[in-house]
Formats: C-alpha cells, sequence, structure tokens
C-alpha cells in the first residue's frame, strides 16, 4: 500500500513536471529564459518517471533492473551539454560581441575569439611575455 | 491507485509533446526548434518508461536507451551544423 502510494506520487510528480517543462517552452518571453524550462524541469519529470519505473518493477514485480538508472544518468550527463550547446548558437545567431558585457581583461568572451587569436595570446603566455 | 496515475502521466506527457509539436511549427528561431526538438525526445523517452510500466515489461528500456543517444547526437550535430557549417570538421 505505501510503496503504491509512493509509485503514485512519484508518476504524478513526474507528469507535473514534465507538463511545467513544455509549457514553459511555449510561454516564457525570451530565447534565453525558454532554455530553462526544458533543460530542468522535463530533466526531473523524466527522472520521476524512470524512478517510478524502477520502484514498480522492483516492489510489484519483484524483479530489480538498473537500466533506469542508466537512462537517468546518460540523460543527466547530456542534459547540460545540450543545453549549453543550444544557448551558444542562439548567442552566435543573434547577438554580436558588441552586445555582451566587458569581460574586464584583453580578451573577447571565449565563444567569440577566433582561432588565430587563442593561439597567439596562449603562445605568448607560455613564452612568459604577458599575463593572461 | 497506480494506474490513474499513470493515466495522469500519460495524459500530462502527451500535452508536452503536443506543446512541442506547436513550438516546432510556431517557432520564432532555428533555436528554439532544435530547443523543441531536443524536449521532444526527452518526452519520448518518459513516454516509453510508462508504457513500459503499464505493459510490464523491462523490454522498453534498450529502446529509450536508444532514442537518448540518437536524441543527444541529433541535437549535438544540428547545433554543431548552424555553428561551424560543418559537423565532423
Amino acid at each position: 500500500m505505501l510503496v503504491e502510494i509512493l509509485i503514485s506520487v512519484s508518476l504524478v510528480i513526474s507528469g507535473i513536471f514534465g507538463l511545467v517543462g513544455s509549457f514553459g517552452m511555449i510561454k516564457l518571453p525570451d530565447p534565453m529564459m525558454r532554455l530553462h524550462a526544458p533543460t530542468k524541469a522535463t530533466t526531473l519529470g523524466v527522472g520521476g518517471a524512470l524512478i517510478a519505473s524502477m520502484l514498480y518493477f522492483y516492489f510489484v514485480v519483484g524483479q530489480l533492473s538498473f537500466h533506469e538508472l542508466m537512462i537517468t544518468l546518460f540523460l543527466f550527463l547530456t542534459a547540460p551539454i545540450t543545453g549549453h550547446f543550444i544557448a551558444k548558437t542562439h548567442l552566435h545567431l543573434n547577438h554580436k560581441p558588441s552586445d555582451l558585457p566587458p569581460t574586464g581583461t584583453e580578451r573577447p568572451w571565449a565563444s567569440y575569439e577566433s582561432d588565430a587569436e587563442r593561439q597567439r595570446i596562449e603562445a605568448a603566455a607560455e613564452a612568459g611575455d604577458t599575463p593572461r | 491507485m497506480i494506474g490513474y496515475a499513470l493515466f495522469f502521466a500519460f495524459s500530462c506527457f502527451g500535452l508536452a509533446l503536443l506543446m512541442n509539436i506547436y513550438r516546432i511549427v510556431q517557432s520564432p528561431g532555428p533555436g528554439d526548434r532544435i530547443l523543441a526538438l531536443d524536449t521532444m525526445v526527452v518526452n519520448a523517452i518518459a513516454l516509453l518508461a510508462l508504457f513500459g510500466i503499464l505493459k510490464g515489461t523491462t523490454i522498453y528500456f534498450e529502446v529509450s536507451m536508444i532514442i537518448a543517444m540518437t536524441g543527444f547526437i541529433s541535437t549535438v550535430s544540428y547545433t554543431r551544423f548552424l555553428l561551424r557549417g560543418d559537423i565532423i570538421e
């Protein structure tokens, strides 16, 4: 009975979080804000569904399965990478480097620095001429 | 009680998929479209996990693992293509 309540609660929580994540994606006004909802809320939603499935197969069916943990680990590893890439794409497509706040150093933001410029600065730093 | 919670979660993730399709069709830019496709993959994984609970088999976990990998690779290659104009340099 307690296990049933636990499984049902995690299923309901996962459904609500999945819905909130996708609703935030169509509701929020700014592209960078829209990045927040799916990368956090939907990941939590799918985690809840996988926890419910793990509890169900252990307590009701009677077999322990680790596949859910593998899927959860994979999603938690890949969600930040995809979020980072989507934010970078948005930044490069819609913003100029002059729109961004100053970095406080001589170098520009790392995403906008050209390869030749980076190699030149790093070679100079290795030679010990200039501080980074 | 698990049955009712299961169908609640099914309807929530189904609605979420519909919202993702709306965002793919009615998108202000390519970044949002990639984000909607990525969210769609995650919602599909959740639906597959719920379907596994409904049917009582663990066969769907391999399917969701493969979908997770394919979704990650496709998101990364789409963003790489937009950023660099090339996927494998």
